[in-house]
Order: C-alpha cells, then structure tokens, then sequence
C-alpha cells in the first residue's frame, strides 16, 4: 500500500484573500491528496510546528501582500532548524518574475503565480512526492 | 409578452432562425454572463413592462432610484475619481497624493498596510515582511500628520479603507484636521467600516461580532452629532466578489449586510433616518458589461424597497444607495499585462453605465505588484476617457429600456431576493457568517468558475487562450525591506517624546469604557490618539477587553 | 526501534512518523507498537462526537486551554471524512486549534477516515498509544458522530462527548437510538442561542425514559458556549470528576478492558482472514468461483462447506 501524500496548505503573514489557497486546497482533495488547511495569519512557526505533527511531504504557502521575500525562506529555515528539511516547501501568489529566482535558491522548491493550472502544481507534487511502499 | 409579438417570435423562429441554426450552429450551446447566468439569444419586451414602469423604474432621482440616485447624474457632476494608493511610509504616500491631485484626481482613498488594519504596530513580531506592503504603514498620530501634510483636509474628501480599526483611524484623522485648523463638521470622506465583510471575504478582523457592531454603533452616533458629512461606512460587495462570488452573490450578500448594521444600530435607539443616510455602498465592476450595469440598478432598488419597507426610512437619503466602484483586481492578469488596460476600460464603462458615484480603476500591473505611477495615471486617464469622449455620461442612465437589461436587472434582483431571504431565515449575516454559510456559498462559486477556466470553457485571453511567450516586465515597484525598521525608530522616539502618564489614563480609561456598553468610546479614542498612544496600544486595550475573533470556514 | 526511543522521550517528529506509520499500516507497525505497549495506559482518552458544525473543534480548543493551564500535556486526533470517489480529503478541523500550534505540550493530528487497511478506527487507536506512550496526559479523539467508524472511534474513549447544538430538534430523534447511547456527558454548545434550553430538555428525557437501571454510571448534561469561552470549567470539572469515579468504581478498568476486548478480537477476525485469503487464494480464484455460482454450476453454501472442510483437514489434526 502506497503511503498517502500528505500536503499542508497554509496562508503566512498577515493577508486574508484566501480564494487562492482554499482553491488549491480543494483541488488537490479532488486529485486524491490528503490535504491539511490551517486558514489564514500563520506564522513561519505555527505553519512548520503543523507540518511537523501532521508529517506531511509538502507544505505549500500562499501569500498576496508581498511579505513572501521575508516570510516563505523563514518557513524554510525553521524546518531545517527543527531537522524537517525533506519536506517540500512551494508556494503561490502575486510574486513578480524577479523574485521567483532569489527564492528558488533559499528552498522553496516551486513558485506558482496566477493562471498557473492545477495539473502544473500535480506534476509538480507527483515528481516530487517519496514513493515509499508499505 | 404581446400577443402578437410572441406569435411574430414563433413565426420568426421556424421561418427564419431555424434555417439559418441548421445551416449556422452558434459558436456555443448555451451562453452565460461573467457570473453564470443563462443568457438568451434575443430579448423582447416583456408582457407587463409598460405598465409598471413608473414602479421598477421611475425617475431617477426618485425611489426607487433604478435609474439613479440624482437628477441630472452625470450630465451635473461627474463620478468622484478616486485612485487607491499608499505604500511604505507616510512621506512616501504623502508624495504619491499630492501627485494624484495634480494629476487631477477629486478626492484621495487610503490603503493601510496589513498590520495597521490589523491594529498591529510595526514592531509587533506577527508585522514581520507586512510592513507598508499593501498600503501605508500608520502606528501613530504622527504617521497621520505626515501623511495628510500639505493637503488642506477642508478641500478634500478622503476615503480611507480600515475596518476593524476603523474608529481609531477616523479619530487620528479628526485630529489632524483639527491640528491643521479644520473643525470636525467640515471634514469629507469615508471609513470602510465594514467588519461583516471582512469575516465573509477580507480577512482583517480583530474582534468578534458584538464589539465589532458596537465600535461601528459608535462611530455612526458620534459622526451623526459632530461629523455630520462623514460617510461612516462602506458596506463593501468587492472584497466578495473579489473572492469568487457571483454578481447576484455580491449584492445579496452586501445588502444582507447592511440589513444587519441598520438593525444593529435600531436596536441601540438610533432613528434610522438618523444614520441611514450615511451609509454608502462600495461594490465590483466586472467584465460582463450588461449584467454588471443591471446589477448595480438592482442593487439600488432592492435598498431603496427595504429601507422603506423593513425599516420604515421617512428621508429619501436613508433609501438612496450611493456607491463606489472599482474595477476587478481579480480579472488582471499576470500574463500580457497591456490587456488588462482594456478590460479596466469595459469595467469603467459598466460602472459608469450603472450609476456609480465614485470609481478607482486598477492599475494594469497590479496582478504582479504595485502600480507603478506611470500605469496609475494610465488608469486615471481611463476614467478621464470615458467621463469627456465616449459619451456615457450625456445622458442618464442609458441602458434603460433595453429589453436585455431591464430583464437582467430583474432576475438579478429576484435572486438576490431569494439570497437576502435565506439569511433572514437564518437569523441574520452574523449568524449566517458563524455558521460558515455565506463563505461556503463564495467559495463554491469560485470553485466552479475556477474550474472551468481551467477546463477551457471559461476564456481569458493570455491566459487559457491567446497566449504567447512573454518577457516578465522588469522595474516593478518595490517596498524596501527596511521600511519597518524606519516605522519601529519612529514608534521609539514617539514613546520617548511624548507624556508617559497620560497615555496611560487614556488607556486605562478606554479600557473602562469598553466594559461598559453603554459607553461611546469615540471620545476615549480620540483622548488616547492625541496622547500619542500608538494604534497598537488602542487597539492591544481592546483586544484584551473585547477577546479575539477566529475564523469561522466550512470547507 | 530507534524510533521508539524517540517516541517515549517526546520527539514530536518521532510522534508524527510513527503516527504515519501506523495509518499507513507500513512496515513496523507491529514490532513499534508492541514496543511501546509497555509504555501505555497512563493518559486519558476523550472523546469529542457530535453533528458538523456543532462546535467540536472549537471545544476541544477551550479544553486544551483548561488542560495546559493545569500543566497538563495533550493530543488531539481529528478525524474527517475522506472523499468516497477520489480518496483526497481536505482536513481542516485543526484551523479552530491552531492557536495551540506553536505550544510544545500540544500535539494536533489530522486524520482521514478512509483508505486505511484496517479501517480508521484501528488507525486512530494505534495513534492513541503512540501519544500515550510519548507521555500526553490528555488524549482527545474528534470525529463527526455519523455512521459505524465514527462510533467505533469514540467507543475508544475512556469518556465521550456528545455534543450538540439547538436547531436540530428532529435529528435528536434521529440520535437517541444509536450515537446517545454511547455518549457519557452531552454538552449543548451554542447555549446563547434560542432553544437550548428546550433541547437541554430534551435531552434530559431521552436519557431518562433510555437510562438503563443498571449500576452503570449516570450521564451528565452541560451547557456551553466554547465560541465564547462559557460553560468550559464546568464542563471540565465534570470530565475531571467521572474520571475520578470512573477510576474508583472500577468502571474505567472495565471499559478499557472491553476495548482491549474489541481490540484484540478484531486483530484475531483481521489476521485469519489474512491467513485464510492466502491459504486458499481467495484473490486468485474468486472470479472463477463466482463464475460457477452464477451460472449455477456450484452450490455457493455446499462450495464452502468443501473449502472449510479442506482446510481442516489441514490444520485440525489430532
């Protein structure tokens, strides 16, 4: 039996436009994931403490107010602190083209903007995801 | 429908469509409006609407206001203009207003960064990478003198979008003015107010719902004695819109709000004409130009009918439902950002065509970032355009009578209806909003349309369709890091500066106040404001009396 | 099992692993939860069950505030249904907890409640010993009270919760049959509303014309408001008491030892229908049998006497 793919989806900073997040939250419920949603205002430390207790593989992060320079590789950064760094950190949102490299190199593995379809983020997830078998 | 022109329609049908339909199929089987709503192929008159035209349509002016709120609309003044800005620090909005000014925009609208509207200071831990992101960052009376610095506050109306916080902001404002000599009954504007939105769609609450309405009690009492011109609220459709709903749902859902703020404010012992006639609307301009303008005339006359009806409003201000517009973020796109020029110009044009009395268009950057100045006057040109060259503004309301939107702006009306209904059922929005109804209700709506844009049956050019491999424009505009670190000096060197003691009274005596329901806690905020106590301070009181709201989700 | 050492020193991702584990029914789970049962039987299960939107989460909120203000270290196991057609779930019951995120002495798990081997009910026993065993006082167990897995998870519970809210008067019809019976304390949440009090009494009658006389212990009535932060040290006080009484009258021993009971005789109906799949390739062969019963070529109650025959003939000796 193949172990389910546990994903986080999670809002940080302080910004409470959530259609994106639940949007994709609900997506991947429809393509089979187990999907944990901890709502909006998550700091860097309530979104890694949650990753950690619901072991999950990936934690996706959404964001529109442009804090996601300071807060996203502050989420990475603590999962390393706490020796959690095998889980995947992605993330979405209005974050100009410029931005995507600079975070790219601090950890967070994929950078979704708007229009992205979903089947990206699930090709992102599937070649990503262990494949540990039961 | 006639008689006989509902035979002509048959005749026509089987003698001429049908010939063509077998020979010519339509590009799609069924189409629908932006908001999905079946849209049929020809309108005709309807069977009553002759009749009752003095009833649903009227004059406007004249309730129930279908056709507008004044006379003359237009053809007398023209819409305010009123461009969104703010970012960074104090000084640096300041600049981007007086530009605006001189560019001819009529009245200024403030966006607060997240922490103020949040009522965090910008030393506050949870402030970190928020700081004059989304609008300017305010911790202090100081920030607010700089910000309104050289802007005569009798000569403009200022609209300000802060909710949760909404009184200490119109208290800070109140003491500039009166700092720059300008008495409190002559200052204009508006605070956004509108906390029921925020725990529906926006997201910046601070307290729960009973001293949420009881703030909002206390700014409508207060302004209605000392502030008579000041718009004290903004019962806001955008922000639901902007969260997926459909058209129907914005409105529904807004004047469902605003249902609950007049009975909230009843039952405190105000007179509905007392305050009614401040309350002021803020809605969406979508795509959908026809049914976007047929809402808006729905909206007006389902307002004007409950106000009269349910709350037994005597003035004609209390029935009017004025409103502002803007143009939806949530339709720019990140791709070929140049299209999103036009779409703002077809927004425009359905606010306009709809009776708006004021109008922010979006600037076409700003799926990506904020808007740089120059495509910000692009945006204000957009207006300029529509307001002196197309025309639209010649006469008023110009889409009447068209059988197509007349007959729109009934269904609309019949569905918010249905919407309106249910959440009475229930027991009212607060209710409604606990129980996670209204959310699930948007999120379903922008669930399916999301889903179809990616099924393709749903088009946005440059995105699903029409796209091309594009450059990412360069030169964005970007908030400097280390603005939080100038806010968390300048908050340093208030607390140095200013009376220690008194703030403290202020505090302490805020913090009774808020015990005591009966108190108005306008003139509390205003002592704690000109003590300097910062807005986290006020706002950290509150908290402590008032417990936190939590967010309250279906999913 | 390193893991193990892990587990009852408190490492929170040990913690999260073996849960994982255990959900997955991966390899290990066995030997790691043999390894721990050493290590369990000092915290106290609760469980909280109830319709949606009656405010579960949220009063285990308030309870863990009431808990960790008394020092007390706690887990919470929320389980959600999963999607009957795509097996995905959106699990979003912690979102009213995660105030509670960042505190060390509190442990949030989500859970889905289908597509484990074993069903859930299994999953979230196995979860409740590893939190035992990593030394949590408190364990609460939250699920929506419909259907047989929920009420498997909750008759796990050294105490159950039964929680409900006014404006449902007919479902308590509904209810008083199957998931009032296994409730010990009834909480009516939402106490500010109209019709809490009417449902207050009803509940009362139910429980009186259903009480059975025996000497089992009686079942208690709360009213709260955990939106509000009202009625909780009550309600509190009264989970504090039974547990005391549970454990004096022998009541508790006597639950857990039915859970052990259903525990252990599930394990025996799972691992002989395993042996008795693999002994007479049930999976391998099915389709051919089916094909003879439905075109009437095997008797299906004559088939399996033979096969049980067979497989006697095997193992029965002497």
């Amino acid at each position: 039996m193949e172990r389910k793919t546990r994903i986080e989806i999670a809002k940080p900073g302080l910004d409470g436009h959530d259609r994106g997040a639940k949007y994709i939250a609900r997506a991947l419920k429809d393509a089979g994931y187990e999907v944990i949603y901890t709502g909006i205002r998550q700091t860097p430390e309530s979104i890694v403490a949650t990753a950690i207790q619901e072991d999950v593989d990936f934690v996706g992060l959404s964001l529109l107010s442009g804090a996601h320079n300071e807060l996203f590789p502050r989420v990475v950064e603590l999962l390393k602190t706490e020796g959690a760094e095998d889980i995947i950190v992605f993330g979405g949102g209005v974050i100009p083209e410029e931005d995507i490299e600079p975070l790219t190199k601090k950890g967070i593995q994929a950078i979704f903007r708007p229009g992205t379809p979903i089947s990206a983020v699930i090709d992102f997830i599937e070649s990503k995801k262990k494949t540990t078998a039961a | 429908m006639q008689e006989s022109i509902k035979n002509r329609k048959t005749e026509w049908e089987e003698s001429v469509l049908n010939k063509v339909l077998q020979k010519f199929p339509e590009r799609k089987e069924t189409f629908t409006t932006g908001s999905d709503k079946p849209v049929e192929r020809l309108y005709l008159p309807q069977e009553e609407s002759k009749g009752d035209y003095l009833e649903k349509l009227g004059f406007p002016g004249e309730y129930p206001y279908t056709r507008g709120v004044q006379p003359t609309m237009y053809r007398g003044r023209l819409w305010t203009m009123r461009q969104y800005a703010g970012f960074g620090t104090a000084e640096e909005s300041n600049e981007r207003y007086k530009y605006l000014l001189d560019q001819g925009q009529t009245g200024l609208s403030i966006a607060f960064d997240l922490p103020t509207q949040i009522g965090y200071d910008s030393d506050d831990p949870v402030s970190m990478g928020e700081v004059g992101k989304v609008g300017v960052a305010i911790d202090s009376l100081k920030d607010m003198e700089i910000l309104f610095s050289g802007i005569p506050l009798d000569k403009v109306s200022t609209s300000m979008t802060i909710n949760a916080p909404a009184a200490i902001l119109l208290a800070m404002y109140i003491a500039v003015a009166e700092k720059q000599g300008v008495t409190r009954d002559r200052i204009r504007g508006t605070i956004q107010n509108d906390i029921l939105k925020e725990y529906i769609a926006r997201g910046t609450y601070i307290f729960p719902p009973a001293p949420s309405m009881r703030l909002i009690n206390n700014t409508f009492e207060f302004c209605s004695k000392e502030v008579p011109k000041w718009n004290t609220i903004s019962i806001s459709g955008y922000h639901i819109r902007e969260a997926g709903s459909t058209a129907v749902q914005e409105i529904a859902f807004t004047i469902a709000d605003g249902i609950e703020y007049v009975r909230n404010a009843m039952s405190t012992g105000l007179d509905v004409d007392q305050f009614a006639g401040r309350l002021s609307f803020f809605f969406n301009a979508h795509n959908d130009l026809f049914e976007e303008a047929a809402k808006y005339r729905a909206a007006r006359r389902i307002w004007a009918r409950i106000m009269k009806e349910k709350f037994s409003a005597r003035k004609e201000k209390s029935m009017m439902m004025r409103f502002h517009t803007q143009t939806a973020g949530s339709t720019l796109t990140a791709q070929q950002p140049d299209n999103n020029v036009i779409r703002v110009t077809i927004q425009t044009l359905a606010a306009v065509l709809g009776g708006t009395q004021s109008l922010h268009t979006n600037s076409k950057d700003e799926a990506l970032a904020l808007p740089t100045e120059d495509s910000v006057r692009v945006a204000l040109r957009t207006q300029q355009i529509v307001a002196h060259e197309s025309g639209a503004a010649n006469t008023v309301d110009p889409l009447a009578g068209s059988y197509f939107v007349e007959q729109m702006t009934d269904e609309i009306e019949k569905e918010a209806l249905e919407y309106i209904e249910k959440i009475e059922k229930m027991g009212g929005m607060v209710r409604a909003i606990e129980a996670g109804y209204v959310q699930k209700e948007i999120q379903d709506s922008a669930y399916r349309y999301q889903k179809a844009v990616e099924k393709g049956e749903r088009i946005v050019v440059g995105v699903n369709k029409f796209t091309v491999e594009e450059e990412e424009p360069r030169g964005l505009l970007k908030v400097d890091p280390a603005l939080r670190d100038v806010q968390i000096k300048k908050i340093e060197e208030i607390k140095d500066s200013r009376d220690g003691s008194k703030v403290e009274a202020a505090l302490a005596a805020l913090k009774r106040g808020a015990a005591d329901e009966s108190v108005n806690l306008m003139p509390l905020i205003l002592d704690a404001v000109h003590a300097y106590a910062t807005l986290g301070e006020i706002t950290g009181v509150l908290r402590e009396e008032f417990g936190e709201y939590r967010e309250s989700i279906v999913l | 099992m390193e893991i193990v050492k892990g587990i009852v020193a408190g490492n929170i991702r040990s913690i999260a692993r073996a849960v994982s584990i255990v959900e997955n029914n991966m390899e290990g789970k066995e030997e790691l939860l043999d390894e721990l049962h050493t290590h369990t039987g000092n915290a106290v299960v609760w469980g909280i069950t109830g319709p949606p939107g009656a405010g579960k989460s949220t009063l285990a909120d308030r309870l863990i505030q009431k808990e960790r203000s008394e020092g007390k270290k706690v887990a919470v196991i929320a389980v959600d249904p999963s999607s009957p057609f795509t097996g995905g779930s959106l699990l979003g019951d912690r979102l009213r907890m995660q105030t509670h995120a960042t505190d060390p002495g509190v442990f949030i798990r989500s859970m889905a409640s289908r597509g484990h081997l074993g069903g859930i009910s299994t999953a979230a026993f196995d979860a409740v010993k590893i939190f035992d065993a990593a030394g949590y006082d408190t364990i609460m167990v939250e699920t929506i009270g419909v259907g047989q897995t929920e009420v498997e998870i909750i008759e796990l519970s050294d105490i159950v919760m039964l929680v409900l809210v006014p404006g449902m008067g007919d479902e308590i019809q509904a209810m008083k049959a199957g998931v009032m019976e296994i409730g010990d304390i009834f909480v009516v949440n939402k106490s500010d509303r109209e019709g809490a009090e009417r449902l207050k009494a009803e509940v009362e009658y139910v429980l009186m014309i259903s009480e059975k006389p025996k000497e089992s212990p009686q079942k208690k009535i709360c009213m709260t408001s955990a939106r509000d932060n009202t009625g909780i040290d009550e309600l509190h006080r009264i989970l504090q008491t039974k547990h005391t009484e549970d454990l004096k009258s022998g009541f508790l021993e006597e639950k857990r030892k039915h859970r052990l009971n259903k525990e252990l005789s599930n394990l025996f109906y799972l691992k002989t229908r395993e042996f008795l799949e693999e002994q007479l390739s049930i999976g391998a062969q099915m389709d051919t049998w089916i094909e003879g019963i439905y075109k009437k070529e095997i008797k299906p109650y004559k088939f399996i006497s033979e096969k049980m025959k067979e497989l006697k003939k095997e193992y029965v000796k002497g």
